[in-house]
This record gives structure tokens, C-alpha cells and sequence, in this order.
């Protein structure tokens, strides 16, 4: 990353000229990694000249008011601040320079973990029945891929869409039909070219909106190998319709929304390796969802939404926190969907603390160690059926063919 | 409330004293971080965004800047479906059918041609108006305040046709014309921040996170805001909820909660806080049974007892 070099770089206070010193600050943010407009930029000089810069303090407010569009963007503004002004060292300073560990998104060692053997769960006997490409990859389990077959996979999940489920909204759409409430706009705008009599009663109905729909993708150690293909089916959720949140869920909780929602995959993936601290660190799954509860979801994103979790289960922390935290979710969520890799192991069974405290407050419990399955969860997210009405149950793997990206040709 | 201040003049504000002062004076009683940010507001003539936690007094500051300004408080409380008839006008539909009829039974459309008939159908007196065209159409007289609340609740596009109105201070109405603002309104917009507002807008505005005050300031606050809590108690009061607020619970106290609370104690005749009237009046504060039950557990009496025992710092 870029620095400014010195503290000289820094212009003197006092009289030169706002949009200069505006413009030379703003590249110093910009440098060290936040997004600043130059609208913004225009509007800080336009704070400046109105502000006793001589004072610390008024400097520091007007910047951060205009230049600052988020509260996460404050530790950057006020390292960089520090530097620009006061001359201290950005350094260690900068949380974005601590933090940002490039991780393997798409290097490394598919034949690695394919002979890894700690998991004797993969039938490669199905493998082989199988005739395309497509075909053999839509079994097969994600642990088990190649790079080539990684790219492959990611390719066939952009064509996943999670289109649904809807609910009714609150905005009103006007309808053929006589049903729903009068919609006197419209009748009255119709019967003034009647001369005043109403010769038809327009009608109008509430609409569907999608619900809103959020992923919690585990990034821990023992997710690791299913991590980075499930992570580009997090992508294709993000990119592909609006009001989807993505967040990873390692020793902490960070949100990916906003790198994923670039539809260029080698960015967005590029953007949110570097935005999570703790790829295949430890797992703290029920402080992770904890503070998922406290910070966003129980605030609003997770209310009525389609919650999905990504993870194997594994969790080092205290069960009853884990179980304490789902039912809270629960509470808020229309459904919680549970998507487990390790479900395909023959004779799995969910022993893991964690995820045996959690299966009680779990809506649907499924598979998603393969494309197949993973086209089943969008089936399944499309599904209308909210909590309390019968829902479909997931296919046992390997129940008829299923039509994996079909317009994929090998 | 009693002792009100005459009204200052708003665009005239030449300092962030200035504003610290005014608003202190009408019992809000902001850091230097929302005076210098609503000074700038002032100044710029920018609508100011004000995101936090609930409860630590966002909505409060756009109805403080009425008040100190003597402006008009004009309350767009957003929600999911707010479409343009709910925000900016709405024809009386009913009405313009009643006056159609009256003329017809007068026998006064009888010769009246089309065009005059259209105008006094679309007058002004059948124009019904929803907050963001009254905070426009405002005359004379100190500037109303525009306070757009929980904009996260409404739909992206809402906010954009928000960002419309608020870029040029103007709306069109086809069948009237355009209505312009002689002189823009405060705005005031908060969020709760369930969903990110669009970049867009956010440039428009000034930002500024609000954030809980500290055990000083609160007591101040509550003091301002519960002029009869003893200080004593305030002090008390300030030091409990901030040792409450870092016990991690569901839904931390926010300022509005404390201040009921102090009101609370205040009522019960209790000067000072002890376990009893704590624990009695704890409702008042934290609304989750699992809260209460967290803080109880963790020892309110501690808690209780440290906030007694803590400095007036």
C-alpha cells in the first residue's frame, strides 16, 4: 500500500487556498484505501472555509463529516488524519494496512486436499458413472476439486440465482381484477375523461417483494476447503439480486456486502479475502453470531429475512451461548436455513457441540458439499413456505437426476 | 417547556460555540463532534445524516433545532412502501369530484370550456400536502426543519427520489408547476442503520455517528432533561448505565432510557440509588427479560454500590 511519505507532504495551515489542501487530503485518504468522491472532497472545502482550522478539533469533525460515509471508515480517517496532519506515523496505525492478509482464493494445492485423507467420506465410484464434465463436477465434493474444476464450479454457480422467497409488501400495484381496495387515484382520473361518472372502479392490491436474504459463510480452519467454493456462491447471491447481505463468520464477524457486490468475481472475491482478517483461523461460531444478533440482525436485517449459515458446526465456544444466540435468530428470522458439507458423509451425524446446540432452532438442515446440492439450496431458498407450513424436504443425495446448470455445455 | 429562549436566527450562526450553546439551551446538550456537525449543516445548507444506535437522541436533534430556531418541525417518518403520495402531495380526489358536481348542479360547467374547467379542478385549494412539499413550500419566517426519520425503513427507491428533491430543493407538479424553496429547509435525516443508505445520498449529506455519551455527560444530560432528579442521583444514575451498557446485553440502554429511568427513581422518592428502588425500577431501562435477567445475575448490586461509590468525574 501507499503512503504518504513523510509528514511533509502535508501542506502548512492556515492560508492556502481550501480546495487545495481538500484535494491533497483526500488523495491521502484515497491512498490509503477509502473511498472518497470528489463531490465530497468539494464538499470538505466548502466545510474548511467556513471552519477555524486552526482548531485540532474543527479540522478533524469537518473531515470526518464530509469525507467519512461510514462508521467503519473512522479508524482509516483517523490514522491517515494523524499522519497528514499531526505527523505521526502511519504505520501500525492504519487498521487496513494490520489487517488485510492476502489469502489463496484461487492458488494453490486442489491435488493437495484431494489426497488429504482425513476424511474418507468421498465416493469416487460415482464419480466415474458419470459422463460430462458438468456432470462429474455437479457430484462431486467440493473438498475434492482441482484449481481448473474450482474455476469450472465457479462458473456454473453464477448461474444459480436465489430469486425468492417473497413476501407482501406494503406498496399497493394496481390490479385487473375486483378484488383489493378502490384506488380512487385512478378511478377519478378515469372518470374525468367520462365526464365525471365513474364507469369502472380501478382497483389496487398489495405487491411481493423479495425477502430479504443473508449468508453467514464460515471461514474457520475446518471449513477452509469448502470455504473458497462456497464463497463464490456467496458472490452469485450478492451480485445477482438486490437485498442479499453476506458476512464471513471466523474468530469475528465481518461483513462482505459491499466487496462481494462487485460483479466482476476476481474482484469481489479478491476484495472480500482481503476484508476478512481470519481465514482458516480458529471458530467462535456463537460469539460470531452474537455479534451478528447484536450489531445487524436483530436490529433489522435479520427480521423476516431468509437466513443462511454456511458452516460444518465446529465450535470451540460454549454451547449454550450457541444455543442462546440461534433462538434469538430464530426469533427475528422467517427461516434459518442450515447448509452443512459434512451432511454427505455417510453415517454423519451432528455430534458437533456446536451444531447439535443449534439444530433445534434450524428451519431446514442441509447438504452443500457439491453443486448439486447446492442447487437444491436454491430451490429450496426459492420455496414460498414460511415456518409453519410444510415444507419440502431436501432430497437424500443421489434421488433422480438433477439438472445442474443446464445451459453449461462441456 | 418553560423559559424557552427567543428564536435565533439559524443561517446566522458564526461558530461552533454558537451552536453548542443553542442547543444546550434548549435541553440538548450535544458533544463538539454533532455541534460541529450540524454547525456545518447550518452553514452549507446540507441535509445532515445522523446514524447510531437507537436511543441516543437522533430524532431529538432535529426537533431541538426547531425549537432553537423557532422554525416549524415537519416529521417525514419513512417506512417500507412510502411512495411520492405519502411524501410529497396527493390530489383530493373526492373533492375535485365533489366541485365537478357542484358546477354541473349550479349549471356552471354549462359553457365553461375545457381548459378553465381543468385549472379550477387542479387549483391549489384540491392540492393535499405531505411533508416534503410543505418543508418547500415554507414562505417567510424562520426555516422549517425537515426531519426524514429511519430512512433505512423505506425502499432504495424512495431514497433516490429523496435525493432528487434534496439535491435542488425543488418539485415539479405537472399539472401546477414547479415549487422551489426561497429558503432550503434544516434537514435532518436519521437511520438505525438495518440496511446501508445508497452512497449517493450519503454524499449529499454530512455524516455523523452518534454514539453513546459518557458517564459525565449523561448525568448532564439527565439533569438538563429531568430538571427535579437530584444530582446525586443523576451522577448515580449516568455511572450505573454505563456499567449496564458494558455488561453485553441484547438492547444497551440508550439516553432516553436512562433519563426515564432517573424519572423513575426520582418519583419513587429515592435521592439516591440502592438495590431496591434499582431493582424495582429496572423496567424502565432494559426491555428484554433476558437483559434484566443478565444483569441481575452479573451482580446489580455491584453495580449498584460502584456507581455510588464512583467519583462525580
Amino acid at each position: 500500500m501507499t503512503q504518504p511519505t513523510s509528514a511533509a507532504t502535508g501542506p502548512g495551515r492556515g492560508d492556502a487556498d481550501p480546495i487545495d489542501v481538500a484535494v491533497g487530503f483526500a488523495g491521502a485518504l484515497r491512498r490509503a484505501g477509502l473511498e472518497v468522491s470528489l463531490t465530497s472532497a468539494l464538499l470538505y472545502a466548502e466545510a474548511l472555509s467556513v471552519c477555524d482550522v486552526s482548531s485540532r478539533a474543527s479540522l478533524y469533525w469537518a473531515g470526518r463529516c464530509a469525507l467519512v460515509h461510514r462508521f467503519e471508515e473512522v479508524g482509516v480517517y483517523d490514522a491517515v488524519f494523524g499522519a497528514y496532519w499531526l505527523g505521526s506515523p502511519l504505520g501500525m496505525a492504519n487498521p487496513t494496512t494490520a489487517v488485510s492478509v492476502p489469502v489463496m482464493l484461487q492458488v494453490d494445492d486442489g491435488t493437495d486436499t484431494a489426497t488429504d485423507e482425513e476424511e474418507p467420506d468421498r465416493d469416487s465410484d460415482v464419480i466415474t458413472v458419470r459422463y460430462s464434465a458438468t456432470e462429474t463436477l455437479a457430484t462431486k465434493d467440493f473438498a475434492d476439486y482441482t484449481d481448473s474444476e474450482l474455476e469450472e464450479a465457479r462458473r456454473l454457480m453464477e448461474r444459480l440465482r436465489f430469486c425468492g422467497p417473497t413476501r407482501p409488501s406494503r406498496r399497493l400495484e394496481p390490479t385487473r381484477s375486483c378484488r383489493g381496495r378502490l384506488d380512487v387515484r385512478r378511478t377519478v382520473r378515469a372518470a374525468m375523461r367520462s365526464g365525471g361518472e365513474p364507469m369502472r372502479m380501478h382497483r389496487r392490491v398489495s405487491g411481493r417483494r423479495p425477502r430479504r436474504l443473508v449468508l453467514l459463510l464460515d471461514v474457520s480452519g475446518s471449513m477452509e476447503r469448502y470455504a473458497r467454493a462456497l464463497l463464490r456462491l456467496v458472490h452469485a447471491a450478492v451480485a445477482g439480486r438486490s437485498r442479499v447481505e453476506a458476512f464471513a463468520l471466523g474468530t469475528r464477524l465481518t461483513r462482505l456486502t459491499r466487496e462481494l457486490s462487485s460483479r466482476d468475481p476476481d474482484r469481489a472475491l479478491r476484495a472480500a479475502s482481503a476484508a476478512v482478517p481470519d481465514w482458516s483461523g480458529g471458530t467462535r461460531l456463537g460469539s460470531g453470531l452474537r455479534s451478528f444478533n447484536d450489531e445487524w440482525g436483530c436490529r433489522g436485517m435479520a427480521r423476516g429475512a431468509v437466513v443462511v449459515i454456511l458452516s460444518d458446526g465446529w465450535d470451540r465456544g460454549d454451547p449454550a451461548e450457541m444455543s442462546e444466540q440461534m433462538q434469538r435468530l430464530r426469533r427475528v428470522a422467517n427461516r434459518v436455513v442450515w447448509v452443512n458439507p459434512l451432511k454427505a458423509s455417510p453415517g454423519y451425524a451432528p455430534l458437533a457441540r456446536g451444531m447439535a446446540a443449534a439444530l433445534p432452532f434450524v428451519d431446514d438442515f442441509v447438504e452443500g458439499h457439491n453443486l448439486e446440492s447446492l442447487e437444491r439450496l436454491a430451490e429450496l431458498v426459492l420455496t414460498e413456505t414460511g415456518r409453519g407450513s410444510r415444507r419440502p424436504r431436501p432430497h437424500a443425495a443421489g434421488e433422480g437426476p438433477v439438472p445442474v446448470a443446464a445451459g453449461a455445455e462441456q | 417547556m418553560i423559559g424557552r429562549m427567543p428564536a435565533a436566527d439559524l443561517r446566522s450562526v458564526s461558530c461552533v460555540e454558537d451552536v453548542w450553546q443553542g442547543l444546550r439551551d434548549n435541553a440538548y446538550l450535544p458533544d463538539e463532534a454533532l455541534a460541529t456537525a450540524v454547525y456545518l449543516a447550518l452553514r452549507l445548507r446540507r441535509p445532515l445524516l445522523l446514524e447510531g444506535e437507537p436511543g441516543v437522541g437522533k430524532t431529538e436533534v432535529a426537533k431541538v433545532i426547531a425549537d432553537w430556531g423557532g422554525g416549524r418541525l415537519i416529521r417525514l417518518q419513512c417506512y417500507e412502501g412510502i411512495d411520492a403520495a405519502q411524501a410529497v402531495y396527493e390530489w383530493d380526489y373526492a373533492r375535485q369530484l365533489m366541485h365537478l358536481r357542484t358546477m354541473e348542479a349550479t349549471g356552471r360547467a354549462q359553457g365553461a370550456d375545457e381548459a378553465s374547467l381543468a385549472d379550477e379542478l387542479y387549483n391549489e385549494r384540491f392540492l393535499v400536502r405531505r411533508p416534503l412539499l410543505e418543508a418547500i413550500e415554507a414562505g417567510d419566517g424562520p426555516p422549517p426543519v425537515l426531519l426524514v426519520d429511519e430512512v433505512d425503513r423505506s425502499d432504495d427507491e424512495f431514497e433516490a427520489f429523496l435525493l432528487e428533491v434534496l439535491s435542488d430543493y425543488s418539485i415539479t407538479i405537472p399539472e401546477v408547476g414547479t415549487f422551489a424553496a426561497v429558503d432550503p429547509p434544516v434537514v435532518v435525516i436519521t437511520s438505525n442503520r438495518t440496511r446501508d443508505v445508497h452512497d449517493a445520498l450519503k454524499r449529499r449529506c454530512l455524516y455523523h455517528w452518534v454514539s453513546h455519551p459518557g458517564a459525565r455527560r449523561e448525568a448532564e444530560i439527565i439533569r438538563l432533561r429531568a430538571p427535579e432528579v437530584t444530582d446525586t442521583l443523576a451522577h448515580e444514575v449516568a455511572n450505573a448505565a454505563a456499567a449496564i451498557r458494558d455488561v453485553g446485553l441484547y438492547k444497551p440502554p440508550g439516553v432516553a432510557e436512562t433519563i426515564d429511568w432517573a424519572r423513575a427513581l426520582n418519583l419513587l422518592g429515592g435521592a439516591k440509588l440502592d438495590l431496591a428502588n434499582a431493582s424495582a425500577t429496572l423496567g424502565a431501562l432494559l426491555k428484554y427479560r433476558e437483559d434484566r435477567d443478565r444483569v441481575i445475575e452479573h451482580d446489580l448490586a455491584a453495580i449498584v454500590s460502584e456507581a455510588a461509590a464512583a467519583p462525580l468525574a
